[in-house]
């Protein structure tokens, strides 16, 4: 369990993190989720004591990083796949770090098996594929064999399939009962792997809840209707108390009418549709949206 | 889930990790290499050089040479040896910095006085032994080749103090430079402020006037630091020999306590 308590990092003027509490729980995926330069990965800095707070405090189950036994038997990160010697091999570099946690050799040579690269694991890291290198920030994360694992944008480089390994392991991982607390600024990312959601934007919590009720109160913004009726529609449409509003291209913009309803309105007076689709917004959208006034989306909590 | 158990992270761990970490990138054993090459292969040929030449110069040339045989066995190769300790030393620590290396370090770790130690302690290991073989092996192999003209047995004044100081010098000079490789962070920026330091200032004070300006340059680090190696000093020296390894061992261990104190403080 990683909890945190108003914390806050301050860079000069700027505000990076700003009072920030929240408790990210064993078994399931926490999804961290917020624009870039939201704070995400100065908040996971802060978790594993590589910055210092401003004020505030997280703990690993009860416990600053600093104070931890063998830090990476209890927590696995991947912050950047940079964090890396290009000159010493993916074997050597594993080597060097289980050795300071006592972690015997051959949990080096599982590690490597388990993300694919055993067959390049002597050849020196800096002429590996940020898909490669990826893997192998995923290996030193996996090497303690940690109860808590954190992942800063882990599918960034990765191929399609190797996306879909990252996704599946994550969501085994939090199977097995570990915390799993991986950053995103991908939406659709998100939605696909965490069950819960900590949102952020401007370094402040926006939104802590599950992924579906984020989904539903945040993603769908209006309904894009295109008909030869285009007057007909929206004049029915404000008369149900909703908002329409033609758009140059000739398609009709509803807002506060549930899809389904706008189907029924159309069937009901014989209007013909050629086109009725959700207009998703971008999570840059949403968080536009969301930050324009935090305070008031403070209630999702 | 399974659950990997092992011993609490300590500082033999560190100790180990820190050598694995020298041991696996090819800048320390082309380091090594180098300091092979300068110490033992560019003296003995430098030395064979000059044997051969030894009937053209004149009796007082011959005379001086005679003198101070470890000019040509230590300091010349010492002067040279030392740039390339100066720049490994700066990269065990700012290596880490440029790669990123260092975040993956401390959060296998976050006691981070405990991995500078670990860093200072291995590093100190290594370079003493190195600097010491070499010393010796520079001593003997020098020796052999100048035997016909220039006599010169450890049993000598001054001559084991000096051949075992320049391993010594070389230690010292390792972890200076490891300090500011670790207070600059950045590679380049602290070679040069290293071997600024070394080449530059260093010579530079001794234009200073008065007794005022021959006591900072004889204080100075290296200045200091470079009277271990030498057999006989000149009369009324400011500082003996080993005043003078203390007097650097002393500016290293300021800047290693600053380098400790910006490195517990400064966000990785």
């Amino acid at each position: 369990m990683i909890e945190a308590v108003g914390l806050t990092k301050r860079y000069g003027d700027r505000v990076a993190v700003d009072q920030l509490s929240f408790t990210v729980r064993p078994g399931q995926v926490t999804g961290f989720l917020g624009p870039n330069g939201a704070g995400k990965s100065t908040t996971m800095r802060m978790i594993l004591g590589l910055d210092a707070p401003t004020s505030g405090r997280v703990t690993i189950d009860g416990r600053p990083f600093g104070r931890l036994n063998n830090p990476m038997l209890e927590v696995g990160a991947l912050l950047d796949a940079k964090a890396i010697h290009g000159g010493r091999s993916a074997y050597h570099h594993l080597l060097c770090l289980a050795q300071t946690n006592n972690i015997p050799r051959r949990r080096v040579d599982e590690v490597l098996e388990i993300v694919g690269l055993t067959a390049v694991a002597r050849k020196r890291s800096k002429g590996f594929s940020l898909g490669m290198g990826q893997r192998l920030g995923i290996a030193t994360a996996l090497l303690g064999d940690p109860r808590i694992l954190m992942f800063d944008e882990p599918v960034n480089g990765l191929d399609p399939e190797g996306i879909l390994w990252i996704r599946n392991l994550m969501k085994s991982l939090a199977a097995e009962g570990r915390t799993v607390f991986v950053s995103s600024h991908l939406m659709s990312e998100m939605s696909l792997t965490a069950d819960h959601l900590l949102v952020i934007g401007r370094g402040r919590l926006i939104a802590d809840c599950t992924v579906q009720e984020f989904i539903e109160q945040n993603s769908v913004l209006a309904t894009r209707v295109r008909t030869p009726d285009v007057s007909t529609l929206a004049a029915l449409v404000r008369a149900a108390g909703a908002t329409a509003v033609a758009e140059p291209d000739g398609s009709l913009l509803v807002t506060e009418l549930p899809m389904r309803d706008i189907g029924d309105l159309a069937f009901a007076h014989g209007l013909r549709l050629h086109e009725l689709a959700p207009l998703q917004a971008s999570l840059e959208q949403v968080f536009m949206e969301l930050t324009k006034d935090s305070v008031e989306y403070r209630g999702t909590r | 889930m399974t659950t990997l158990t092992a011993r609490r992270a300590g500082f033999d761990g560190l100790l180990r990790s820190e050598w694995t970490k020298l041991r696996t990138v090819r800048s320390t054993t082309w380091s090594l290499v180098a300091m092979a090459a300068i110490s033992v292969g560019l003296m003995s040929l430098i030395a064979w050089l000059l044997m051969r030449q030894w009937p053209q110069f004149s009796p007082q040339d011959q005379a001086a040479l005679a003198a101070e045989p470890l000019q040509i066995i230590i300091d010349q190769p010492v002067f040279i040896s030392q740039l390339v300790v100066a720049v490994l030393g700066v990269m065990v620590v700012s290596a880490e910095y440029t790669t990123g290396m260092i975040r993956s370090t401390l959060q296998s770790q976050p006691r981070r006085l405990l991995v500078l130690s670990a860093k200072v302690l291995v590093f100190a290991l290594l370079m003493f032994a190195v600097g010491e073989v070499l010393s010796f092996a520079a001593f003997f192999t020098g020796r052999w080749i100048m035997s016909d003209h220039i006599p010169v047995t450890l049993s000598d004044p001054g001559i084991t103090r000096s051949v075992f100081g320049a391993g010594l010098y070389l230690t010292v000079l390792g972890l200076f430079a490891l300090a500011f490789g670790a207070i600059i962070r950045h590679t380049a920026g602290a070679i040069t402020g290293v071997l600024g330091l070394i080449l530059v200032v260093s010579n530079l004070t001794a234009l200073l006037p008065g007794t005022w300006g021959a006591h900072i340059h004889a204080w100075m680090p290296t200045n200091a630091g470079q009277l271990i190696y030498k057999p006989t000093l000149p009369p009324d020296p400011l500082l003996t020999q080993w005043q003078g390894l203390a007097v650097f061992a002393g500016w290293t261990a300021l800047f290693l306590a600053v380098a400790a104190y910006l490195f517990k403080k400064r966000d990785a």
